[in-house]
């Protein structure tokens, strides 16, 4: 018998009024016609707490996009879900954000592009975003919502690192995840452009090991490093079907959001079959479940159930074949791949230009 | 954290009943923890007015230890979660 999720993130919309080019949702969007209503998610949210999750993501694209944000919060905490907002902030209104807190939204995780206007507003793809983010932000500080940063990474800003760290402060964020673009969806395209190079991600670690004893109690950081440059693979979504589920905009089942690139895999939809059996007996989440499907190389090592052979999403993007070791691992034979495009990606001279979804 | 410091659990931060699989949890911020025994206890008196002494007192009567060996352990585990962010001394 598989464990049970914690933790659930709902892809409420793929509309966003932002065009990052680290976008982490998939090459091609859902439409807005596609996308579940109000009752088809509030069904979900229950399935949901009666298989074990605790926590809800409620994420997008622009969850604010959503018309009935308010109805989709109320549904969540009926249902018993420890419920965060992910956000741009665009389209939060003093008035919808007070809605919220009404309604009980536990947790707001905003995001920032940027620490300042001119930076933000070119990654953002969004004129003016800036400025309305801290605006948003001012008025959840005023709530008194608990508050997370979200700060994106990447070669462009993550020298910005004390800058940002600032940001969260006076903000009054009690955390801050520092997130090195991780390379799924649209990242893809924009590879080259987002790397960070060796020297920015070995002054970003000293900085964030220094900043979190400096901050301690004061400020939470989570710091995801760029894992091209780790040695051993992160243990994505910690184990495949393990303690994570994803729900795309039209009620699409998924271990993971970037799931969908892997070809072979078929998915099943919330509003077709029960959450629970799609959990514990569709072929996608049963797929690299465990560990008994790992390659002999991840079998015989030590770190086995440590990282569980690694991103099955990266493998696939990377090496085409999603049942191959992560080829962040040093150990893998994949791991060549890798350096190859590092090397190409990361030479010294001027990134090429974003290429956003628009 | 002093005997004399009022925790508090902050906005955000609550304990809940894991239906599914029978637990006491400490939810908060991309943070799930399975509370056990001890931990509930203590939680369950983290009121935002009793001090950690008057908290341990209790928790010493209620489980026939020693007062002061209570009072160190309840330091420690609140002091680790006030690193997290998951306490707050209400007395500032």
């Amino acid at each position: 018998m598989a464990d049970l999720p914690l933790a659930m993130l709902a892809e409420l919309t793929h509309r966003c009024p932002l065009a990052c080019p680290y976008c982490s949702n998939p090459q091609e969007l859902t439409g807005r016609d596609a996308e579940l209503s109000t009752a088809q998610w509030a069904d979900i949210f229950r399935q949901a707490a009666d298989l074990g999750v605790l926590q809800l993501h409620l994420s997008g694209g622009e969850p604010a996009s959503r018309r009935d944000l308010l109805e989709l919060v109320t549904a969540a905490r009926e249902a018993g879900l420890y419920t965060n907002l992910i956000t741009s902030g665009i389209g939060l209104t003093p008035a919808r954000l007070e809605a919220l807190d009404a309604a009980g939204l536990d947790h707001i995780q905003l995001s920032v592009q940027g620490v300042r206007a001119e930076l933000a507003d070119r990654i953002g793809g969004y004129a003016g975003g800036f400025d309305r983010k801290m605006h948003v932000a001012d008025h959840i500080a005023r709530l008194g919502f608990p508050l997370t940063l979200n700060a994106v990474m990447h070669r462009e800003n993550l020298d910005d690192l004390p800058a940002t760290l600032d940001m969260a402060l006076r903000l009054g964020a009690r955390r801050i995840e520092i997130a090195c673009v991780q390379f799924q969806g649209w990242a893809l395209a924009n590879r080259a452009a987002l790397q960070p190079s060796r020297d920015q991600v070995a002054r970003a670690k000293e900085l964030v090991r220094a900043a979190s004893a400096r901050l301690k109690g004061q400020l939470v950081i989570d710091f995801v490093p760029p894992d091209y440059y780790s040695d051993f693979p992160k243990a994505c979504m910690n184990g495949w079907g393990s303690t994570g589920l994803n729900i795309a905009p039209d009620g699409t089942v998924l271990p993971c959001h970037a799931a969908q690139t892997i070809p072979h895999l078929t998915f099943e939809n919330a509003t077709a079959r029960p959450l629970a059996e799609i959990w514990h007996d569709s072929a996608a989440f049963n797929a690299y479940r465990g560990t008994d499907w790992l390659p002999e190389l991840c079998q015989s090592c030590d770190r086995r159930d440590v990282d569980f052979g690694g991103c099955r999403c990266q493998a696939m993007a990377v090496l085409g074949d999603p049942g191959a070791p992560d080829p962040v691992c040093r150990k893998s034979p994949g791991r060549a791949v890798l350096d190859d495009l590092l090397s190409q990606e990361t030479v010294d001279i001027a990134p090429p230009d974003f290429v956003y979804r628009r | 954290m002093t005997p004399e410091d009022i925790p508090v659990l902050p906005r955000g931060v609550r304990c809940g009943d894991d239906r599914v699989r029978g637990l006491r949890v400490l939810l908060g911020p991309e943070r799930v923890l399975m509370l056990d025994q001890i931990g509930d206890a203590v939680l369950r008196r983290v009121n935002g007015t009793d001090t950690i002494r008057t908290i341990s007192e209790d928790l010493a009567r209620t489980f026939c230890a020693p007062r002061a060996q209570v009072e160190a352990d309840v330091i420690e585990y609140l002091a680790d979660l006030a690193e997290k962010r998951m306490v707050e001394r209400a007395n500032g």
